[in-house]
């Protein structure tokens, strides 16, 4: 090979290496600090696109533009009415000074780190300073009108003072203060979660589980009563058309006999001794038969021609 | 030439003159090695030239690292090496499930709910317990956010979500959520999400939040169903009383029409009876009247002559005969009053 081809080559490779060390890239998503010998020199570089350095000299840092998530892990806190619950916060923040950033913090991995501590502390103080109700409800929003059939449905909702929201706000200040000389912002920060911690869960699984028995025993008692009543009505109106019933057959009975009676103390009342001496012997005829004995007197009335025809 | 020198140790080492006429493949030469490696750059570079984006998506094209295009669907150029392209699928809907995953999509879709309990167990504004499953689906609506504004967009967005749903649901008591309050849970959510995904810059729209199953926590279940069980015994209970009384009241009114009528029965028989009877007598007696000695004596004596004859034993005694011992035969009588015939009594 020829040597003046292997020193272009040379040449051409080093330009390559150069050009390479002299230039970066900066994406969409990402700002600079371009640092000389481990000191910041210059303003950060926020612009997309190929940008200028000394090269070797010069290092190019990179930082995220963009926003970012801080999601804490769950921890278990106390309220103020001392119950014990699980919180899972996450915030948003974004590094919005990458010098002080850089000279603070270092890297996200330190920014990490100092917002557990910060926003885990903020937390647990907003929590301590607040009952359960606060950081579940936001609003006094009264409940819809559920359609409800015993008084033990009705629930009412506890009216809260401040919320959860607000108490988020709280929490954000907070924070924002802490983070003010560290070069980055915080933006949001909100309750993920909140739960019971299992014992307390248990309990409270308990308490709705008391609840709707005591409704369900509600319907039952009033299934009975209702029950029992009715049987009471059906008892007393037998009763009622019953007696009703035979009192008005009785009446008409009673006026029939006494209809009957008159009818017949007028008829047999005008001659009562021929009314008795026809009857007698009808009851002469209907009493006598086969099976009777009878002995008569000659002296009867009847015999009175066996003796003498006259 | 080799036979100009003398012959020495090193003599096996060929000449440097001879190597360079060392016989080489006629195609290893300068001029094909080079076109072939031509050839081979001009290939990638051409692949990297162009670039298809599907009809659901929009290319994002990045020049050093700067956005400098947004290019619609179909077949495109590009810078090689210069130029990259991100896609982002802006027409197709995406979701995100909380509380289950659907793993096998279908015309049934088979949840495994078990595993994110997490996700869907959270707190109601009567600090009762319910367990929520939901989904939220959205659309992009401008990539270049979607892409460079926020890292981690899909964590954050879920985060996002829980919060929003448990904020809701955290103002609601237990039977909103589980009864009356569901459609309004899913647009109060999705407005508020829609308020803060604004707020966040991450250029997505939310298209809707669809609740699925919203239920009391597993331990709890078995007593509101107890609930709903204890709503139909009351119910049933009174239907089986009322039921009862129907039966037994419409019958006895029944049968107290029809002790009345039978005693009307009765009363008519009564009066027309005594009615019947009454003017029989009063004829009788009219005719008796116009003539009642022989009228008595005739109807005793007509009586006489149809009961005599029934008698089964007759004794006539004279009165003049003195007395009888008054003897009562009672054998006899037990005679008469069974098969063996009538044995007469004491006779004159």
């Amino acid at each position: 090979m020829k040597p003046d081809l292997m020193v272009k080559a040379g040449i051409a490779l080093l330009a390559l290496i150069l050009l390479s060390a002299s230039t970066y890239v900066v994406g969409e998503t990402q700002q600079v600090i371009i640092t000389q010998l481990g000191e910041p020199k210059g303003n950060p570089v926020g612009d997309p696109g190929l940008h200028f350095k000394l090269p070797f000299i010069q290092t190019a840092n990179f930082f995220e533009k963009r926003f970012l998530e801080w999601d804490g892990s769950p921890n278990q806190m106390p309220t103020k009415d001392k119950r014990f619950i699980w919180v899972d916060m996450y915030a948003r923040w974004r590094i919005t000074d990458p010098l002080k950033f850089f000279q603070r913090l270092r890297d996200e991995r330190g920014a990490q780190s100092r917002l557990d501590d910060i926003l885990d502390g903020e937390t647990r103080n907003a929590v301590a300073s607040y009952d359960l109700i606060e950081l579940v409800r936001s609003s006094n929003r009264p409940p819809d009108s559920v359609p409800i059939e015993t008084e033990e449905e009705r629930i009412v909702l506890e009216e809260i003072a401040k919320g959860r929201r607000a108490i988020a706000g709280d929490v954000l200040l907070a924070a924002q203060g802490r983070t003010v000389d560290l070069g980055i912002e915080i933006l949001d920060i909100r309750l993920k979660r909140i739960n019971y911690v299992d014992e307390v869960q248990q309990d409270v699984f308990a308490r709705m589980i008391a609840e709707r028995q005591r409704i369900a025993e509600r319907f039952r008692s009033e299934g009975q009563g209702e029950a029992a009543r009715i049987q009471g009505e059906r008892q007393r109106d037998l009763q009622r058309i019953q007696s009703e019933a035979y009192r008005t057959a009785q009446e008409l009975r009673g006026k029939a006999d006494a209809e009957a009676t008159a009818i017949y103390a007028d008829a047999y009342g005008r001659d009562a001794e021929f009314y008795s001496f026809i009857k007698s012997l009808e009851t002469y005829e209907r009493t006598v038969d086969a099976k009777t004995f009878f002995v008569l007197g000659t002296d009867s009335d009847l015999l009175r021609y066996m003796r003498a025809p006259k | 030439m080799n036979g100009d020198r003398p012959q020495g140790p090193l003599d096996w080492v060929p000449d440097i003159r001879d190597i360079r006429r060392v016989q080489r493949p006629r195609w290893v030469n300068p001029r094909f090695l080079g076109i072939a490696a031509l050839a081979l750059v001009a290939i990638v570079l051409l692949a990297n030239l162009s670039f298809q984006i599907r009809p659901e998506e929009v290319g994002i094209v990045l020049r050093f690292g700067r956005h400098v295009r947004t290019t619609e669907p179909g077949l495109h150029f590009k810078l090689p090496f210069v130029e990259q392209v991100l896609r982002v699928p802006v027409q197709r809907q995406l979701k995100e499930e909380f509380g289950f995953r659907t793993t096998e999509p279908g015309i049934r879709s088979q949840y495994a709910a078990n595993a994110f309990t997490n996700e869907s167990v959270m707190l109601t504004g009567d600090l009762n317990v319910a367990v929520v499953e939901w989904v939220v689906q959205y659309r992009v609506t401008d990539p270049y956010m979607y892409l460079f504004k926020v890292r981690g967009l899909t964590e954050t967005f879920r985060s996002m979500s829980e919060a929003v749903m448990r904020e809701v649901v955290g103002d609601r008591t237990v039977t909103e959520v589980l009864t009356v309050g569901r459609q309004e849970i899913a647009t109060t959510s999705e407005r508020l999400l829609q308020d803060l995904v604004n707020q966040y810059e991450m250029g997505i729209v939310i298209d809707q939040i669809v609740l699925q199953d919203v239920t009391p926590p597993d331990p709890v279940k078995p007593s509101w169903d107890e609930v709903n069980q204890a709503q139909q015994q009351r119910d049933r209970l009174i239907n089986e009383a009322r039921a009862e009384y129907n039966k037994v009241i419409p019958r006895a009114k029944g049968e107290a029409g029809q002790a009345i009528l039978q005693a009307e029965g009765y009363a008519l028989e009564r009066v027309n009876g005594a009615q019947g009877d009454a003017t029989r007598f009063k004829a009788v007696y009219d005719a008796y009247r116009r003539a009642p000695d022989v009228t008595r004596r005739r109807l005793y004596l007509e009586t006489m002559q149809r009961v005599l004859p029934q008698l089964g034993a007759k004794v006539f005694m004279d009165q003049g005969t003195g007395t009888v011992i008054p003897l009562l035969p009672l054998e006899g009588l037990r005679g008469l009053l069974g098969d063996t015939p009538p044995k007469p009594g004491g006779q004159r």
